[in-house]
């Protein structure tokens, strides 16, 4: 039990020696990059659905407004032209911003209501960046994203420091944005250990367990829930700048889409709702079953079956079931997720027992 | 805001008012059985939508099986048969798939927090989508074109064709049975007070688990109503039209007032009419971002809805 509730760190480690290993390989790094993204996105959501309790449906729209950020301060057609640092920073505040713009006016709703707003939100936030195409290019998306040498760095010849001959020749190749990308996951889940136990963190707790009763010791319901906000946004934004980085593009519109939000919602249910590491292991088991697993497992039916491989035999015809089912039989079964929150557990186990 | 496009006296006004108005009606009847579902068991039933899209599946594969697929190659009775079995087969499965979700899925978790079942029934929306991928592939599937398309009204400036006379003829007399249904039967009474107070009812002898299967089966064939209409009005289906359907008639029923019958109505025709209009005015790209920009406007400043009564926040 001691090893397992300490396996984060130990994976971890293991992730920062992988591009050293003799198995590395540029394909996965770069898929283990976008893995470790979409871990700062859930673990953004978490602030917001799992510390304090608030069904966001639209977290996909911070994500998306980090990245187009980051896509317009850096890509040659906008005058420009930031360093990374520089940019990743704005989409983090332009996040945060919106998001304490937009939800400040309708925190007075509750439940459902909240996350019916929030759902409109984003997408309303997807059609504006589908729509918008003279700022955004639509579906072409914003590329290159080829942001500005390191501050501090200027005209060091960043390739001199590689390893391997295929790590690329820009600092923002893999893997120097692998390390870049595992080291804000890192810092984001230590950041976040510390924000749970401050104050600020137990005060959202206790909002998530009973708003009316911290009401009556004296929170103020409406500021916390405007913190969590801007801490969730601005984490999503930070995620959405490493992925525009990541993927060279801000890509299309529907990469930022209800069903991202919705997959991010998955991944911290399924995980743990308001445990950091139940989090971590949600996002790899959906969005590493998602993007690495099944293609791995289509092309070794591809192999096995040659030219006979049907449509419906692929795994990738399938997943949108597999999720589905394993959705439910989680919520029938084990609904506080893989690795719950103690607190949360509790919770559920007490409503069992009074329900049988 | 209709005041607003009047004044503009751009010709084709009453057109797309009377396109917003059909729309409208489809909506509405895939949004009474939202507003059902959410009255009496506080579920946004996500796969609502998705139960939708499978029934449209069903009426194209029942058409295909039968060899209906277009009106010229048909004899009239054939094509009058077969628009009539969809619209008897179509509703009775997505009702029958409907209640089967609720007592395999939604049932276990009644006691369960909130959050559990709105899971729950975005897996069902997963299982529901795959199985429409699987059966019809990912791409959109034309629809067989049964209803003619000819003109009914000599007025100038407007047309109302067959398809039109269609969807207003089959949903006015639908939500007109809905209706009386609930408000005179004494199921329908028993309804509207398990959704008052599902405790209350019980003490009172009213079968709960049973009124709720029967909401679903209800909400279930409306939805397969709104499939059949669909498909022969827009002529394709698709297997995640569900979703965007399913989330315009979501919004028509917070509109009208989540749980109210007559405002999933009203909410439906709203949604419809400003759907057509802006499509109109603003093009076809902005409807999307007015509709959802009218959900979060309605519910900031009045969020029981249209006809929603103010209730008071339970603790």
């Amino acid at each position: 039990m001691s090893l397992l509730r300490y396996w984060p760190p130990v994976l971890f480690a293991a992730l920062a020696a992988y591009p050293f290993l003799p198995v590395a390989d540029v394909i996965r790094g770069q898929q283990f990059t976008i893995l470790f993204v979409y871990a700062i996105l859930a673990l953004a959501l978490n602030v917001v659905l799992g510390y304090t309790g608030l069904l966001h449906l639209g977290m996909a729209a911070y994500f998306g407004i980090g990245a187009y950020t980051v896509g317009i301060l850096s890509v040659p057609f906008f005058p420009f032209q930031q360093s990374f640092v520089v940019s990743a920073l704005a989409g983090v505040l332009a996040a945060a911003a919106v998001g304490v713009a937009t939800t400040a006016p309708v925190l007075r709703l509750r439940g459902d209501y909240l996350a019916l707003v929030t759902l409109g939100f984003g997408l309303i936030v997807q059609y504006l960046i589908r729509n918008l195409d003279p700022i955004t290019e639509g579906t072409k998306g914003l590329n290159p994203i080829e942001p500005g040498p390191v501050p501090g760095f200027a005209g060091t010849d960043m390739s001199a420091a590689r390893l391997n001959s295929d790590w690329g020749t820009k600092w923002y190749d893999y893997p120097y944005l692998y390390f870049v990308a595992l080291g804000l996951l890192v810092l984001t889940t230590l950041f976040l250990r510390n924000l749970e136990r401050s104050r600020l963190g137990r005060a959202w707790v206790a909002l998530r367990e009973d708003e009316l009763a911290a009401t009556c010791m004296g929170l103020n319901p409406a500021r916390l829930k405007i913190a969590a906000i801007a801490v969730g946004a601005g984490l999503a934004g930070l995620a959405g700048a490493l992925y525009a980085l990541a993927l060279h593009t801000t890509g299309n519109p529907s990469f930022y889409d209800f069903n991202l939000s919705m997959i991010m919602v998955c991944c911290v249910i399924l995980g743990g709702l308001g445990n950091r590491s139940g989090v971590l292991l949600g996002v790899l088991l959906l969005m590493g079953f998602d993007r690495i697993a099944v293609n791995i497992l289509d092309n070794e039916i591809q192999d096995a079956l040659g030219s006979s491989a049907k449509e419906y035999m692929k795994v990738s015809a399938w997943k949108l079931m597999i999720f589905g089912v394993v959705l439910i039989l989680m919520m029938r079964f084990r609904p506080e997720g893989l690795l719950p929150e103690a607190r949360v557990r509790r919770e559920l186990h007490d409503a069992d027992a009074k329900a049988g | 805001m209709l005041d607003v496009f009047a004044q503009t006296g751009a010709a084709g006004f009453e057109q797309f008012l009377l396109l917003g108005l059909v729309m409208g009606s489809l909506y509405a009847l895939i949004a009474l059985g939202y507003t059902m579902v959410y009255g009496i068991i506080e579920l946004i039933n996500f796969a609502h939508g998705d139960l939708f899209m499978l029934g449209g599946f069903l009426a194209w594969q029942l058409a295909w099986t039968l060899g209906v697929r277009t009106l010229d190659a048909s004899s009239t009775g054939a094509v009058v048969g077969a628009v009539a079995l969809m619209l008897v087969t179509a509703p009775l499965a997505c009702a029958a798939l409907n209640v089967a979700t609720d007592r395999v899925i939604y049932r276990p978790l009644r006691s369960a927090p909130k959050l559990t079942v709105i899971v729950s029934a975005i897996g069902v929306s997963f299982v529901f989508m795959n199985v429409g991928s699987l059966w019809l592939g990912t791409s959109p599937v034309k629809f067989p074109d049964l209803v003619p398309d000819a003109n009914l009204v000599t007025a100038a400036g407007v047309r109302f064709t067959w398809k039109d006379l269609m969807v207003v003829g089959v949903t006015v007399p639908t939500m007109v049975a809905l209706t009386l249904f609930v408000k005179f039967t004494p199921l329908g009474k028993a309804m509207r007070a398990t959704a008052q107070n599902p405790t209350a009812a019980k003490l009172m002898g009213i079968n709960v688990d049973r009124v709720i299967a029967v909401t679903f089966a209800i909400g279930g064939s409306l939805a397969g109503v709104a499939a059949v209409v669909n498909g022969l009005y827009n002529k394709s289906v698709h297997y995640q039209m569900g979703f965007q359907n399913g989330l315009y008639a979501f919004t028509a029923a917070v509109l009208g007032g989540i749980g109210n019958i007559p405002g999933a109505v009203l909410g439906g025709l709203v949604i419809g009419v400003v759907g057509e209009l802006s499509k109109a005015y603003l093009g076809t790209k902005w409807s999307e971002a007015v509709v959802f920009t009218i959900l979060i406007v309605i519910l900031v400043f009045r969020p029981s809805g249209l006809l929603g009564a103010r209730t008071r926040e339970k603790v």
